[in-house]
């Protein structure tokens, strides 16, 4: 992407970093003109050039596959079965390559098969649902990982999506079955009060940052343990909690404010991707097209030049914090007006917000990058599932892998010296916009 | 972080009138004390409120009538307040703010006692200020790996994971063993080994410092949870019965009064963190390895060009940071509980929030770590007798307190110059 970018001559470079790199492109493709003669190569020979050399899709796609090399082995050291035969492996090797690969294998295949296709499904239905999984999986994550991405690109570090999501989901969740509403109305005014719920719990930080100075990460962080202690006050207050039942579960949200779902009631994928895609295209747009976008661009690469040139710096950081918010809020709607439950409890949000980050910086802070990013978790997490009841093999290994998977991609001058990848064209990701305290 | 020292952003400029810092402060407490006259002292009952100087009803008390006990706290508060609005001398300001806090907490304590169900308006000194230690530790260890770190120069967002880490590896090894002493070398090496990926990423690879720890927090979290449901779940009897570091009395000094019980009848995790705030305030501000940690911290380029090797302190003390933290996850698993999924549930970071708060020393950050610890404690407590304030309240407060910290109303908070900025030789 940002190759197509930087590489038509009608658009400035976003950042110095960009500026750079483009020079030093620019010498790259020099040098060898001055010495080789000049014959152009075909199409098939650069495509294959380009595959090893370390650029986004192939850092991303080697991150994936060194991620999965340590989950597997993180799989084989903590069975017992399959350590034990690793005890005579002098003796016989073959027994401990081939109990280790049964494991592994198995378990990214109900991976596969839980996330994609499951090619023993029978009927529709069955077919459909890893994809339904995976999508209701994907449609949230879409949501908290824009609000990061957003953020990131006015220069601010979002930490606080989860406690956005969380403020969202309340005012979802209370919209939805306080409010007495006609069908369709009602989901939208419950969808909006998520945005709007979301927006405040993003402007307190926003507009703290611009006043004092005070650094958005920490008091995000702080403001989302506020979110959640204050979701696990209020749902067992009268009025909220669910008179039927004695454990923490609000009253359900009703039928007219629930997002329709896509493939029939039988499987779970919702509206909410539909709005992720439309969430992505006008954050997109937002970005690349309006004067505000231009301003957060510019406020985010270098806030003192931005105020020379007229920009309120302080308006932009509020107003980005306030669209991260209402995004984050967003996501967290989906997780009471589209899930099966459709009721708020202490754990109603799960991680989406913290999963957020790893998506937006997956995503290389763009929009539609994230919108893939986001997919791609949702896969894993739709194939965790059924990882962990097919193969016995935790959820938690889904949490390892997309931490790995990020930590490579950070760092993609290790996943280079590892698979002695050809010089970067453009393999920095733009994730090092917040610096410091 | 820096409330003030912001380089590179736009911050409306703080007009220093009439308003300074210390007036909005005063203007604060004067607003609390008032609050403590009128509502505590309403809602305050005419029963006694007994403070027990031992752990349960029995023994010598403080006793003092609700109501007074509301009246007569609020009051202080509300002159403490009074006298910084009028204009205070600067060096009477730390003083004089500290005894209108403690007066509000006393007034709002007395209220609270007073109308506690019958035969439970007692409040037990002992187990406070035990509880209050017990559950600062966690914090106290946290937010001296975020001294250590941040000092020199790397931003430490990832305690939450050297914690967890810790008190995972603390766990494991200490039940295949069956020794403390492996399991406490273990649950340093643990927390060592996230500080290694986080020096690592973030001093060779140049990966943004917060970032990577936001992120190394998740693998923690992934590993340890994958772990101990692969492994301590099916079979806690192997894998998840550490043994526990029994309390240690220490003669003479726990007889002292409410703080000898509290204090010197504790486990060995009470006393090495006391001992580390100790010795790292003198490392840091007494010695050379302090001196040059600073100068890093401050102005590597400075301290380079006088020979300091930057990079090798950095990740030195970076390693240091995650054994502390090691260790003080092993406060819980090898003295308290067994290891549960997720068990250090954010401490790692109130125990940031401490660092902070405490203005990144180490004597700051364990004052911190305790406030926050009580603010905790008294949720327990006031839960236990039945209180009108909910206890998720109470648990907002430490991370209230902190952004009211970093918003400057209550101090000025500085990070150290080159905190989170990588260096780059050249």
């Amino acid at each position: 992407m940002t190759n197509a970018e930087s590489g038509s001559p009608d658009k400035e470079p976003a950042t110095a970093d960009q500026a750079a790199r483009m020079a030093v492109d620019n010498t790259e493709r020099a040098e060898p003109t001055s010495q080789q003669p000049p014959e152009r190569p075909t199409l098939g020979r650069l495509f294959v050039a380009n595959l090893w050399a370390a650029n986004t899709f192939t850092v991303t796609l080697l991150s994936l596959v060194l991620a999965m090399i340590v989950g597997g082995i993180l799989m084989i050291v903590s069975d017992p079965d399959v350590l034990a035969t690793f005890s005579y492996i002098t003796a016989r090797p073959a027994d401990a390559l081939n109990a280790s690969w049964t494991l592994v294998s198995e378990a990214y295949g109900n991976l596969f098969k839980g996330a994609v296709l499951d090619p023993d499904a029978v009927g529709l239905t069955a077919a459909l649902s890893p994809i339904s999984e995976t999508l209701t999986y994907t449609a949230p994550l879409v949501f908290t990982g824009l609000s990061v991405a957003l953020a990131f690109r006015g220069g601010l570090f979002n930490i606080g999506a989860q406690g956005q999501a969380t403020m969202g989901v309340i005012a979802a969740g209370l919209a939805g079955f306080l409010l007495p509403l006609p069908a369709g109305l009602h989901l939208l005014v419950a969808v909006f009060a998520g945005a709007v719920g979301g927006a405040v719990w993003g402007f307190i930080p926003g507009i703290l940052k611009a006043r004092t100075g005070a650094h958005e990460v920490i008091n995000t962080i702080m403001l989302n343990y506020v979110a959640g202690y204050f979701l696990v006050w209020l749902i067992v207050q009268n009025g909220v909690q669910d008179p039927n039942r004695t454990n923490a579960i609000s009253r359900p949200v009703d039928a007219s404010a629930q997002l329709p779902r896509l493939f029939g009631d039988n499987l779970r994928a919702h509206a909410g991707i539909i709005l992720a895609v439309l969430a992505t295209w006008a954050v997109a747009w937002l970005l690349n097209r309006s004067t505000l976008g231009f301003e957060l661009r510019a406020v985010g690469s270098n806030p003192a030049a931005s105020r020379t040139a007229g920009i309120s710096v302080t308006r932009t950081y509020v107003l980005v914090m306030v669209f991260a918010g209402a995004l984050a809020g967003l996501g967290g709607s989906q997780m009471v007006l589209g899930t099966t439950a459709a009721a708020l409890t202490p754990l109603v949000v799960a991680q989406i917000g913290f999963d957020g980050i790893l998506v937006a910086l997956l995503g290389r802070v763009k929009p539609w990058g994230v919108l893939l990013a986001a997919l791609l978790f949702g896969a894993l997490q739709a194939g965790g599932n059924r990882m962990q009841s097919y193969s016995g093999v935790s959820l938690e290994l889904v949490t390892v892998l997309q931490a790995l998977i990020v930590i490579f991609i950070a760092a993609p001058a290790l996943v280079k010296a590892i698979f002695q990848l050809r010089a970067a064209r453009a393999a920095r990701p733009q994730t090092s916009l917040a610096k410091g305290w | 972080m820096s409330t003030m020292a912001v380089d590179d952003v736009a911050v409306a400029p703080v007009n220093e009138g009439f308003w300074t810092r210390a007036r909005k402060t005063g203007l604060v407490l004067t607003a609390l004390g008032l609050l403590a006259v009128l509502l505590f002292t309403t809602l305050a009952a005419s029963e006694p409120a007994r403070f027990t100087l031992s752990e349960d009803a029995s023994g010598a008390a403080l006793k003092i009538n609700g109501t007074v006990g509301a009246a007569l706290f609020g009051v202080v508060a509300l002159a403490a307040g009074v006298a910084i609005l009028a204009g205070l001398p600067k060096r009477w300001f730390t003083l004089v703010l500290g005894v209108g806090l403690v007066g509000f907490v006393v007034s709002f304590l007395c209220w609270q006692v007073s109308t506690a169900p019958a035969g439970q308006n007692f409040m037990p000194l002992v187990n406070i200020v035990r509880g209050t230690f017990i559950l600062a530790l966690p914090l106290i260890f946290g937010a001296l790996a975020g001294v250590l770190c941040e000092r020199s120069g790397v931003v430490n967002v990832a305690i939450e994971g050297q914690l967890l880490m810790g008190a995972f590896s603390g766990a494991l090894f200490g039940s295949l063993s069956g020794n403390l002493w492996v399991g406490l070398v273990a649950a340093a090496v643990g927390g060592t080994f996230i500080s290694l990926l986080l020096a690592v990423f973030a001093i060779r690879y140049l990966v943004d410092q917060v970032v990577m720890g936001i992120v190394l927090n998740l693998l923690a979290v992934g590993i340890t949870g994958f772990l101990y449901e692969r492994l301590m779940q099916p079979d806690p009897a192997k894998y998840n019965s550490a043994p526990h570091f029994s309390n240690w009395e220490i003669p003479l000094l726990s007889e002292i009064p409410v703080l000898g019980p509290a204090l010197f009848a504790g486990n060995i995790f009470l006393y090495l963190g006391l001992l580390l705030v100790l010795v790292i305030h003198i490392g840091l501000f007494r010695t050379r390895w302090g001196l040059r940690t600073r100068s890093v911290g401050e102005h590597p380029t400075a301290a380079d060009t006088l020979g300091v090797r930057v990079l090798r302190l950095r990740y030195r003390n970076v390693l240091l940071a995650g054994a502390v933290a090691g260790i003080g996850g092993a406060s819980y698993t090898l003295a308290l509980f067994s290891f549960t999924k997720n068990m250090i549930g954010g401490k790692g970071f109130i125990a940031l929030a401490a660092l902070i708060f405490g203005r990144w020393s180490p004597t700051g950050a364990l004052l911190a770590a305790l406030f926050f610890g009580f603010a905790d404690q008294l949720a327990t407590y006031l839960s236990a007798i039945n209180s009108a304030i909910p206890s998720q309240f109470l648990a907002m407060l430490p991370y209230l307190a902190t952004i009211l910290a970093v918003a400057g109303l209550v101090g000025r908070v500085r990070a150290p110059a080159a905190d989170g900025k990588p260096y780059i030789k050249g």
